[in-house]
């Protein structure tokens, strides 16, 4: 039924340029009036530049865009508009970062721009019934007169939603929309965007997600480095089909755990497996949120009962417990905002458990401080980089020895000309573009600045754990793989890794055991060859729960 | 690899100066041209010559010892004032309640003057030095304290500070410690050599050896912000505490150090006037310097070297406002000094630009051949 639509978008030959970074070539992408359609791919794929293109945030190096207006009718070459014409068009795009008044109420966040005014007032009562009737039409359900500031994260998302629709919009493009959503919200943003493409809406869904796609979407559209590969009609795919198609490389990833090419490490996994786990027979049955077996001296960290406070829910951490062998990754699998941040910032120091012990190497680093934790060999690859990771002005020499100023000091005095030697050293080991230690860190590539991290977490002390989360993300494809090895180095060194990736692919490719984190809690443990992204589905999703911790 | 190396020291280098031309030596620089245009159109507004004027305002300045010493006079103060904004600005506090701390160290220095009546210089000077930063910098750590614990903003508790600490000052004063018929303490003992015991020239003028205490301050702020590890952490504090606290930096402690630092280091301000100067404590002595030390702390980019030369402007300028008063009203020289710190703001960033453009092609051979 929407193939016989007529086209409400077509995008033909796009190319987009930052410089030397090609974000889109000849990217071309059709959308038929009133479908749901997916583009999906993998990071860096470039489908937000491209959506970006179409919104007319950017305009196009070379390629057409065309429009139909309010998403009916002819199609009109808009190529190069703005975004004031594309919102006139009804073209509106929900942004990944939100853009949000904290303090204003949900009515008036809505209607910011076009406020209504009665004389020289704000007419607040109006404003809240138009946007009253439009949360009613379009089942985007929230309470308009409460601040912005007191909403969860799913309800400022449909704020966002909202204020694209009362511009007038009949194109909706969102990017990413369920990145922070948990399985309930995304149900009731599929019931949502159904009813807008039910009537005559028509919606460009961004994502990499393909569980989502399959679900939602009538149509696929698949981008791989800067362009589009494929496109597809979802009735006629599978998962599978697709994951090929957004490249070999997720799949490949996946499989070289288990490939030929790495038996040695296959091998090991095996021996853990049977050694570590205390006898294969016990963990015959699914293993269930239960992972006490390890022997507590050859654990190189231990958590038990880990409990954080949170303010969304009464604990973002509740009761974990797990631990973790020398040469052993434990990947941590999960919906992003399921306690993950706040588990990792616990064991890091950043932030204080209410309850429970963290033990590094079988002693008690609960009371320690961020330094004296790293002291005793804990590293960290924060998870953003760009709040925690890099004092993004400072040069790359000074980053490259944060956190560990105090072995860069005689007494008080900073000792300069061991900066500068650490700083060329690692700029060279670790191939940091442009190698010129002065940079400040703001000045370099995502890829570049995550290896600044990584080579100052992993060279700067010699360390038993290392917590990773997220290492990738943000990272050009190059630089992935060059983290990806240096992980599996340091595991080849005897070096204990925790790994919170919200990619499952990531974690299936690197980890030895698998857990995922449902609301604060560990919702199952697999050892990695009984791991698999069917398998772990739903647990992540809440579908399938732990055991009431025994 | 021994080329590439000099090379990148040589670049290293090369940027060093780039960034130190940048941030301390070009504001100040700039801001003064932009107010000498302005200046001449104000002083035509007048139907004065603006040569004319500016002549005189030299003349009555640097061009004569009593001039230059005042106007040395006026920048040790602003030195402190100055610096103790930036240490605080550092580590990424507002601290706006230099004017009570620099009033607190000239207390606790009288005070301690008084105390030790005729001890020998040797021991009086050095004592009442600690008892100024001590004074200043135990005012200081209140709002730091107060952040750390509470998360009480340093801004609003500086500037009530202000109040509460200048009006308990003037009651003790008032109450018990004043000289019958004034508004100021007996006089102390203790004091430090004035420029006029060295040259008649400088007769009447207030600098004092102090002065070199400004100098010296300066160069210790310098090599604690940017040489050690304290200074480091502060640094990290001040830009991104997220990514201090990431790096073992216990943030709540580093904001009362620096808030503790920036009040000594304002309360030293105060000895220009009570060692160097009158050797009392007098109500109101402080007279503006501590709230204008924000302002030399803006204009000089927060570091060190731009704010001893923003001192030497903005003391040149207030200095020179008497000096002119007989051609044009000496407010035109305040007007001037707000034109300066705006001048500063709105176009460093353009004249950063430009320069940067203008020194990157100089700067790329010398990398092409590493």
């Amino acid at each position: 039924m929407p193939v016989t639509q007529p086209p409400a978008i077509r995008l033909a030959g796009v190319r987009k340029t930052f410089g030397p970074v090609v974000a889109n070539r000849d990217a071309s992408l059709e959308v038929a009036a009133g479908e749901i359609h997916a583009l999906v791919g993998e990071n860096g794929a470039g489908k937000s530049t491209l959506m970006r293109v179409l919104a007319g945030m950017y305009g196009p190096d070379a390629g057409t865009v065309q429009v139909a207006p309010q998403g009916a009718g002819a199609l009109r070459d808009v190529t190069g508009w703005t975004t004031a014409e594309a919102i006139a068009a009804g073209v509106g795009m929900v942004h990944q970062h939100f853009m949000l008044v904290p303090t204003l109420t949900v009515a008036e966040n809505v209607v910011l721009g076009q406020e209504l005014t009665k004389g020289l007032q704000l007419d607040r009562a109006r404003a809240e019934a138009e946007v009253r009737a439009l949360s009613q039409k379009t089942g985007l359900q929230v309470a308009a007169d409460r601040p912005v500031s007191e909403l969860s994260v799913g309800e400022a998302q449909r704020v966002e939603i909202l204020k694209v629709l009362y511009r007038g919009a009949r194109i909706l493009i969102l990017d990413e929309p369920t990145a922070v959503l948990s399985p309930p919200e995304v149900r009731e943003l599929w019931t949502v965007l159904r009813g807008l493409a039910a009537q005559g809406g028509t919606v460009v869904l961004i994502t990499h997600k393909l569980d989502e796609v399959v679900d939602i979407s009538d149509t696929i559209t698949v981008m791989r480095a800067g362009t589009t590969v494929e496109r597809i009609r979802t009735a006629d795919t599978t998962p599978q089909a697709i994951a090929r198609a957004m490249v070999g490389r997720d799949v490949a990833l996946a499989l070289d755990v288990m490939g030929a090419g790495d038996e040695l490490h296959a091998e090991r996994v095996e021996r853990r497996a049977a050694s570590v786990e205390g006898g294969a027979v016990a963990e015959a049955a699914p293993a269930r949120g239960r992972d006490s077996t390890l022997d507590a001296r050859r654990s190189a960290l231990e958590v038990t009962g880990l409990t954080v406070a949170g303010a969304r829910r009464p604990n973002e951490v509740d009761g974990v417990s797990f631990s973790v062998a020398p040469g052993e990754i434990l990947g941590i699998a999960g919906v992003e905002g399921n306690g993950q941040t706040e588990l990792l910032e616990a064991l890091a120091g950043l932030a204080r458990p209410t309850a429970g012990r963290i033990a590094l190497a079988g002693a008690d680093v609960t009371a320690l401080g961020v330094r004296a934790r790293a002291d005793a060999g804990l590293s960290h690859i924060p998870e953003d980089r760009h709040r925690r990771g890099l004092v993004l002005d400072w040069s790359i020499a000074d980053n490259l020895v944060l956190g560990l100023q105090h072995r860069f000091s005689a007494g008080a005095r900073l000792d300069g000309r061991r900066i500068d030697e650490n700083a060329r050293r690692l700029v060279r080991e670790f191939d940091i573009r442009p190698a010129d230690p002065s940079l400040p860190a703001r000045a370099l590539s995502g890829g570049n600045q995550q290896k600044i991290v990584i080579a100052r977490e992993m060279t700067g002390r010699d360390y038993h754990v290392l917590l990773a989360a997220q290492p990738t993300r943000g990272v050009d494809v190059g630089a992935i793989e060059f983290i990806h090895d240096q992980l599996r180095r340091a595991r080849a060194a005897g070096k204990a890794i925790v790994l919170v990736s919200a990619d499952l692919a990531e974690i299936l490719a690197l980890a030895d055991r698998v857990a995922v984190m449902y609301r604060g809690r560990f919702a199952t443990v697999l050892p990695r060859r009984e791991a698999s992204a069917e398998r772990l589905g739903p647990y992540m999703t809440g579908a399938a729960g732990a055991e009431p911790a025994a | 690899m021994s080329d590439a190396t000099a090379g990148a020291t040589a670049a290293e280098r090369a940027d060093r100066r780039r960034t130190l031309l940048e941030e301390a030596v070009l504001p100040p620089l700039v801001a003064l041209a932009i107010a000498l245009v302005v200046g001449d159109l104000l002083i035509l507004t007048f139907g004065q010559s603006p040569g004319a004027v500016f002549a005189m305002l030299l003349e009555g300045t640097w061009a004569n010892a009593y001039g230059f010493g005042q106007v040395l006079y006026k920048a040790t103060s602003l030195t402190f004032t100055g610096l103790a904004f930036a240490i605080g600005a550092r580590a990424g506090l507002f601290n706006i309640g230099a004017e009570s701390q620099l009033a607190a160290g000239g207390f606790a220095a009288a005070v301690a003057g008084l105390a030790l009546g005729g001890a020998p210089a040797i021991l009086a000077v050095p004592v009442c030095i600690a008892a100024a930063a001590v004074g200043g910098g135990a005012v200081g750590a209140v709002p730091g304290v107060l952040k750390a614990r509470f998360g009480a903003s340093e801004v609003i508790v500086t500037i009530m500070l202000n109040f509460v600490v200048l009006a308990l000052l003037n009651y003790v004063i008032a109450a018990h410690l004043h000289v019958p018929e004034t508004l100021h303490t007996p006089e102390i003992a203790a004091g430090v050599p004035r420029l006029a015991d060295l040259s008649d020239a400088f007769r009447g003028s207030a600098a004092n050896a102090i002065l070199l205490l400004a100098l010296a301050a300066a160069a210790a702020a310098w090599w604690y912000l940017f040489r050690t590890r304290p200074g480091f952490e502060l640094r990290a504090v001040g830009l991104q505490p997220d990514a201090a606290e990431y790096g073992g930096v216990d943030v709540g402690r580093v904001w009362v150090r620096a808030m503790a630092l920036s009040g000594a280091v304002a309360g030293l301000g105060g000895l220009n006037y009570v060692l160097g100067y009158k050797h009392y404590y007098e109500e109101g002595f402080a007279a503006g310097s501590g709230f204008l030390g924000v302002a030399v702390a803006l204009v000089g980019r927060n570091h060190p070297l731009g704010i001893v030369i923003a001192a030497l402007l903005f003391a040149t300028l207030s200095q020179g406002g008497l000096a002119v008063n007989a051609l044009v009203p000496k407010q035109m020289v305040e007007v001037l000094q707000a034109v300066v710190i705006l001048a500063v703001v709105t176009s460093v960033p353009e004249v950063r630009r430009v320069l940067r453009a203008a020194l990157r092609p100089a700067a790329k051979p010398a990398k092409a051949a590493a």
